[in-house]
């Protein structure tokens, strides 16, 4: 049996040098939703856990200096719904945090866990995306930042550096007439994992798309970001057209596979209809700012 | 008899004895229990779908600090192939393989060995210290593979036809002549369909607490729809005599059929008889998808003439049902129900038992009936779109009513069918409008209900209060309904009821949950109970009257004379004749014990409205009525709970539940997550209409309603999504890729727009 | 594993239990602090059976360390209650017949207690969709969210 410790420090400092002494063998807990499913599994049998809550820049929800936001890695859905005016700005990141999941999981799970446990369907990552989130990453090395998109390497991994500890996420200050919008495809109505999941941002300026970003999840070993698909929208006026070049650049982005979640003709073609779903939200909030 | 009309509390929502409990956390069910020096029992499984088990070493398990003890196949009583031993419905044969794997392992999670020990974490390491030698075979999971000519056989003594097989065996029921109906209709439509296994669902996982003595006085605490099943099936299993074993029924964290067998009992028996310590044994939820009984999966084919005006004339059904391991698919629900609901007269349903690497089979809800009942409701619809018919309709042309003579055998007394297939017609729903890409269907379904042994005791306390002690673990509130049928025959307040599930050293044998008989049969014992109650009530009157007992009536809690020239005599009510008892010849009370007559079968019409996402595949269902004969509501919200029970878990079955097997044979989807049971915010409300046509040889007119309700639901949604798209679907589930499929392809794109 | 001490308040009452590190807090509550009333139907937060509250935040008890519970108040299914006088929603449940073999109840009362804390007029929709996350197989949830639905009004009758 792996001798396991718990560690709940107060400081990132801390947090950095336990979880980089630990190796493979650690294990970052912030709501803890994936972790323990893992654990209990016995696929993860982590010798240290190393619980970042009580970090106060992890669990914060701030608006940066330039009308942005920042939101600490551990932050849950529910206390992120519960923010007075994040969910206006970013309706769409709402929404895809708070689909993870029951709400019981969302009492708990956070965007930081749900991107770092890399699973190719986690539902705020295709949101996160294209709301053009920055990322900011701690280690023995110092802190930098990264494009969210940039992230996630493929199942269960990230590109971050050994000992590396996600601190935030800081999503840039948003135009006039922008909004965001968040669509999966489930069987059922809740409680599923995305078969496929979309993510769109958007700027309007008298009814033209001049910025657009699509995530797209669930489709490939990672989130990818359709940059064909923006380029579809960027410049129209979301016409039929547009939204079918935008589709169909959702579909050939797709290298879905056939699982008990869903199959790969199945997939490309949801694809291709949560795009126009989601673009067609996302403009109606748009057009509402 | 005694059927009461003028009614308190029979018909009212009253408060269940039991619930207090339920709401408050306070109720114990199998896991919530300890015992001074318990320790925990883990069972070691097989990871191959079939393998021969050529030896078990337990050695380093058995030297791990903490282990107290282990077993083996070798531990478990065996049943000799060569001599079928029934328990029930149920083979010990199968029985005590099952519980523990002998000879082969036969499917992915078989157990082959049990461990107890100190800790739930040491028990589980040392189930990995265990080696066993398997030599891997062959295996086939689906039907069409179980039966090619070159499948893998599971019993080498099974055969079919003179050839080695894997179909354990064949059930028929026949009607007149199919030939010569065929050849006489006017029209003819044959269809095959498929479903999947699904799993009954119950959220408590299978669990027990066992004590062995050193004189083997063994006691059970165990979540199972049948404590006198869990004695005699631990009693044949282990060898230690019924009368040494005390089986006591926690409350059950749902059955639906699943647990009318043992799994861990036999295995946490040994164990405690071996390590002199009690054990707990608490499956998880994996082991319970992986190793406890779902439904078969199937292929049916179904083939129905009639004539030009509606009257059908033959039908035939042919049902391959998947049993697993080990022989006993429910192929007579299938065989038996899928034509009941219809007047034919020339029938011939015929089921096949086929055995494959999966799990072995257990009950579930109605089991068998659902599946024929899919197929037959379907063809129906076809048939009456065909005739251009009402598809109710149809069905009132072709009820059985009274005097009916069922293919399985009997004559039907006065039946309620044809009142709800009325009741589906005339309600609200069916009149409702439908928007875009909405669709309506309907189906009927029928189960043979059931009575059976049932005990009671009825005590009335020295404070004047009642105490009813019946033989049948409560899964769908039976002890509320108990409370309502004594209260109403004794005239007291139903508060004044206590009603309890006595264990098997505390009540008399009565025969297992399941069946819709709960309610049916505990009820006739306790109202004669309650009647001989009554009689030595009226007697102590008497006595204290110095009258007759003859010119005693009992009357709203209370004895009376008769009449006013029987004397004039202030009644005396249950609370003063509880007080004078002991002087008057001793406690009040009485038992009584039938194997009770006279049940009904159930009928059941349902209507679904569906909602189709076309783009997506996505099906909801949006609204939805079940009608039904009950008999009698002895309480109204129970029964409606069993209705919307059972279509709940029919829309799950028809839309998004299945057993999906990776490449290896094994369950892929082992958990809540991929067994897509529906959420809250997949379903309606669901609407019920309860028709009453009490069974005349009951006492209140009850019938049992527990299964009927899962019986239509497939069939109605899958008719709904005809309605809606103008596609037909011929197999299960109906799930959005499945369904996109079909949407997408040409001819179906015109017929939606 | 040596185990770890762990004081927290539950249901409104300070509480202390020992554990290993990799126990759940449904396993502590299960186990050492013999509270029953939260069940295991699944230990993978797929159920809701297990739903407690910690610091007014509803979540899955399975979901959680039981060591993180240190310094936090949880609220379980015990706690509902006020003595003898249960809570307006287990009186509604028995009137309604809003339960039947009763396993996903503690969980349900629980996570409806959590809804109507923060939302005292829920549409059918917004009950469904916060219950989504418990399972019941016995009722088909209709006299659940009929229960939860009627007690709200009736709180806010009173209010």
């Amino acid at each position: 049996m792996t001798e396991l410790r718990y560690l709940a420090p107060n400081s990132l400092d801390e947090a950095i040098k336990a979880f980089a002494a630990a190796g493979s063998a650690g294990r970052i807990l912030a709501g803890g939703t994936d972790l323990l499913v893992q654990m209990r599994a016995g696929v993860v049998k982590p010798g240290l856990i190393v619980d970042i809550k009580k970090i106060a820049e992890m669990m914060q929800i701030e608006q940066t200096a330039d009308g942005g936001f920042r939101v600490g890695a551990a932050v849950s859905g529910m206390a992120l719904h519960d923010h007075v005016s994040f969910g206006k700005v970013w309706p769409g990141v709402l929404e895809a945090v708070n689909l993870i999941g029951s709400k019981q999981v969302q009492g708990r799970a956070s965007a930081g866990g749900n991107l770092c446990n890399g699973s190719p369907a986690g539902d705020s990552v295709p949101a996160m995306v294209a709301a053009g989130a920055v990322v900011t990453v701690q280690g023995p090395e110092g802190r930098r930042e990264m494009p969210v998109e940039q992230v996630p390497a493929g199942p269960g991994r990230t590109n971050f550096k050994p000992g590396e500890i996600l601190v935030s996420f800081t999503l840039p200050p948003r135009p006039k007439g922008s909004s965001d919008a968040y669509l999966r495809m489930i069987p059922r109505t809740e409680m599923d994992i995305a078969v496929v999941g979309l993510g769109v941002s958007l700027t309007l300026k008298d009814g033209v798309c001049t910025a657009a970003r699509v995530g797209l999840g669930a489709v490939a070993p990672t989130v990818l970001l359709v940059e064909a698909a923006a380029k579809a929208l960027i410049g129209s006026k979301l016409d039929e057209a547009a939204l079918n070049a935008a589709a169909a650049a959702c579909s050939a982005a797709c290298r879905p596979i056939d699982d008990k979640r869903g199959t790969i003709i199945y997939r490309t073609k949801v694809a291709g209809v949560l795009l126009k779903r989601t673009t067609a939200i996302a403009a109606q909030r748009a057009k509402g700012n | 008899m005694n059927i009461v009309t003028d009614n308190k509390w029979i018909g009212q929502r009253t408060i269940r004895p039991d619930g207090v409990d339920k709401v408050t956390g306070r109720a114990a069910f199998a896991a919530d229990t300890n015992m001074p020096g318990m320790i925990w029992g883990k069972v070691l499984r097989s990871p191959h779908p079939h393998a021969r088990i050529k030896g078990i070493d337990t050695s380093k398990a058995e030297a791990l600090p903490g282990v107290k003890a282990v077993v083996t196949a070798r531990d478990i009583v065996d049943f000799p192939l060569d001599k079928s031993v029934m328990l029930g419905i149920q083979d010990m044969r199968w029985m005590c393989r099952n519980v523990m794997a002998r000879e082969k392992a036969l499917f992915p999670g078989h157990p082959v060995a049990a461990v107890a020990a100190t800790t739930e974490a040491i028990a589980a390491q040392a189930c990995e210290l265990i080696e066993v030698d398997y030599e891997v075979l062959p295996w086939s999971i689906e039907i069409d593979d179980a039966l090619k000519s070159d499948a893998p056989i599971l019993h080498d003594f099974m055969k079919f036809e003179g050839k080695p097989s894997n179909i354990a065996g064949r059930l028929e029921v026949k009607k007149g002549d199919i030939a010569a109906g065929f050849e006489a209709a006017e029209i003819v439509i044959e269809r095959s369909f498929t479903t999947r296994p699904v799993h009954q669902g119950y959220i408590e996982p299978h669990a027990c607490l066992i004590s062995v003595a050193a004189d083997n006085k063994t006691t059970i605490w165990s979540s199972s729809q049948g404590q006198f099943m869990v004695r005699a099936m631990t009693a044949y299993l282990t060898g230690i005599a019924q009368s040494d074993i005390r089986a006591i029924p926690a409350e059950i964290g749902g059955g639906f059929g699943g647990k009318t067998i043992v799994y861990l009992e036999p295995l946490a028996t040994l164990l405690a008889k071996k390590s002199g310590r009690p054990v707990k044994m608490v499956m998880t939820r994996e082991e319970v998808m992986r190793a406890t009984g779902p439904t078969s999966g199937s292929k049916s084919t179904v083939k129905i003439g009639a004539k030009k005006d509606g009257t059908i004339v033959a039908a035939h059904g042919i049902y391959y049902l998947q049993a697993g391991a080990f022989p006993g698919s429910p192929i007579r629900g299938a065989v038996g129900c899928s034509f009941a609901p219809y007047d034919i007269p020339h029938v011939l349903s015929e089921g096949f038992d086929v055995c494959s690497n999966r799990s072995k089979v257990a009950a579930y809800r109605a089991p068998g009936a659902p599946i024929g009942a899919y197929a037959v409701e379907c063809v129906l619809d076809e048939l009456a779109e065909a005739l251009k018919m009402d598809p109710l309709e149809l069905r009132l042309k072709n009820a059985a009513k009274e005097g009916t003579k069922a293919a399985h055998g009997p004559v039907y007394p006065r039946i309620g069918y044809i009142e709800t297939l009325e009741a589906a017609k005339a309600s609200p729903h069916y009149k409702a409008p439908l928007g875009k890409l909405q669709g309506r269907g309907v189906a009927s379904g029928f189960w043979f209900n059931a009575g059976g042994e049932s005990s009671a005791q009825v005590n009335i306390t020295e404070d004047g209060n009642v105490v009813v002690t019946t033989g049948h673990p409560d899964i769908g509130g039976s002890r509320a309904g108990i409370a309502n049928i004594c209260a109403e025959l004794l005239g007291i307040d139903y508060r004044r009821v206590s009603v309890l599930i006595g264990d098997t050293a505390t009540i008399g044998f009565s025969n297992l949950t399941g069946g819709s008989r709960v309610l049916f049969a505990s009820s006739i014992v306790a109202t004669q109970s309650v009647e001989k109650v009554i009689q030595t009530l009226r007697e102590r009157a008497a006595k204290i009257w110095e009258i007759d007992p003859e010119a005693v009536k009992w009357d709203q809690g209370a004895a009376h004379p008769v009449s006013p020239n029987a004397g004039q005599f202030p009644p005396l009510t249950l609370a003063e004749l509880a007080e004078k008892a002991p002087s008057m010849g001793g406690p009040i009370g009485a038992g009584v014990q039938l194997n009770t007559q006279g049940a009904d079968g159930g009928f059941g019409t349902h209507i679904a409205d569906v909602e189709v996402d076309v783009d997506l595949g996505i099906v909801r269902v949006i609204r939805y009525t079940a009608i039904q004969d009950v008999g009698r509501a002895i309480h109204p919200a129970y029964v409606e709970g069993q209705l919307q029970g059972g279509v709940s878990q029919g829309i799950g079955w028809a839309l998004n539940e299945e057993y999906i097997y990776n490449k290896q044979g094994k369950v892929d989807n082992p958990g809540f997550l991929d067994y897509r049971m529906p959420v809250c915010s997949d379903l309606p409300m669901i609407d019920c209409i309860m028709v009453e046509v009490p069974n005349p040889k009951h006492p209140q007119g009850v019938k049992g309603v527990g299964e009927v309700p899962l019986i239509p639901v497939m069939s109605a949604i899958s008719n709904a999504i005809y309605n809606a798209l103008g596609k037909r679907f011929y197999s299960l589930p109906m799930s959005p890729p499945k369904v996109l499929e079909v949407i997408d392809a040409p001819e179906t794109r015109q017929a939606a727009e | 594993m040596a185990k770890v001490h762990v004081t927290t308040t539950i249901n409104g009452e300070p509480s202390e239990f020992l554990c290993e590190p990799n126990d759940t807090m449904l396993d502590a509550l299960r186990g050492p602090l013999g509270l029953t009333g939260s069940k295991e139907g699944c230990a993978s937060g797929d159920c809701g059976a297990c739903s407690i509250t910690v610091d007014d935040n509803l979540v899955c008890s399975c979901l959680m360390l039981a060591v993180e519970s240190e310094g936090h108040e949880l609220r379980t299914i015990e706690g509902m209650a006020r003595g003898d006088r249960l809570h307006p929603l287990q009186q509604k449940f028995l009137e309604m017949a809003a339960l039947q073999c009763g396993i996903c109840t503690s969980g349900m009362l629980v996570a409806s207690d959590a809804l109507l804390k923060r939302n005292q007029n829920p549409s059918e929709e917004e009950v469904r969709f916060w219950l989504a996350g418990n399972l019941c197989r016995c009722t088909g949830y209709d006299k659940i969210v009929r229960a939860v639905m009627e007690t709200a009004a009736d709180m806010r009758a009173t209010n």
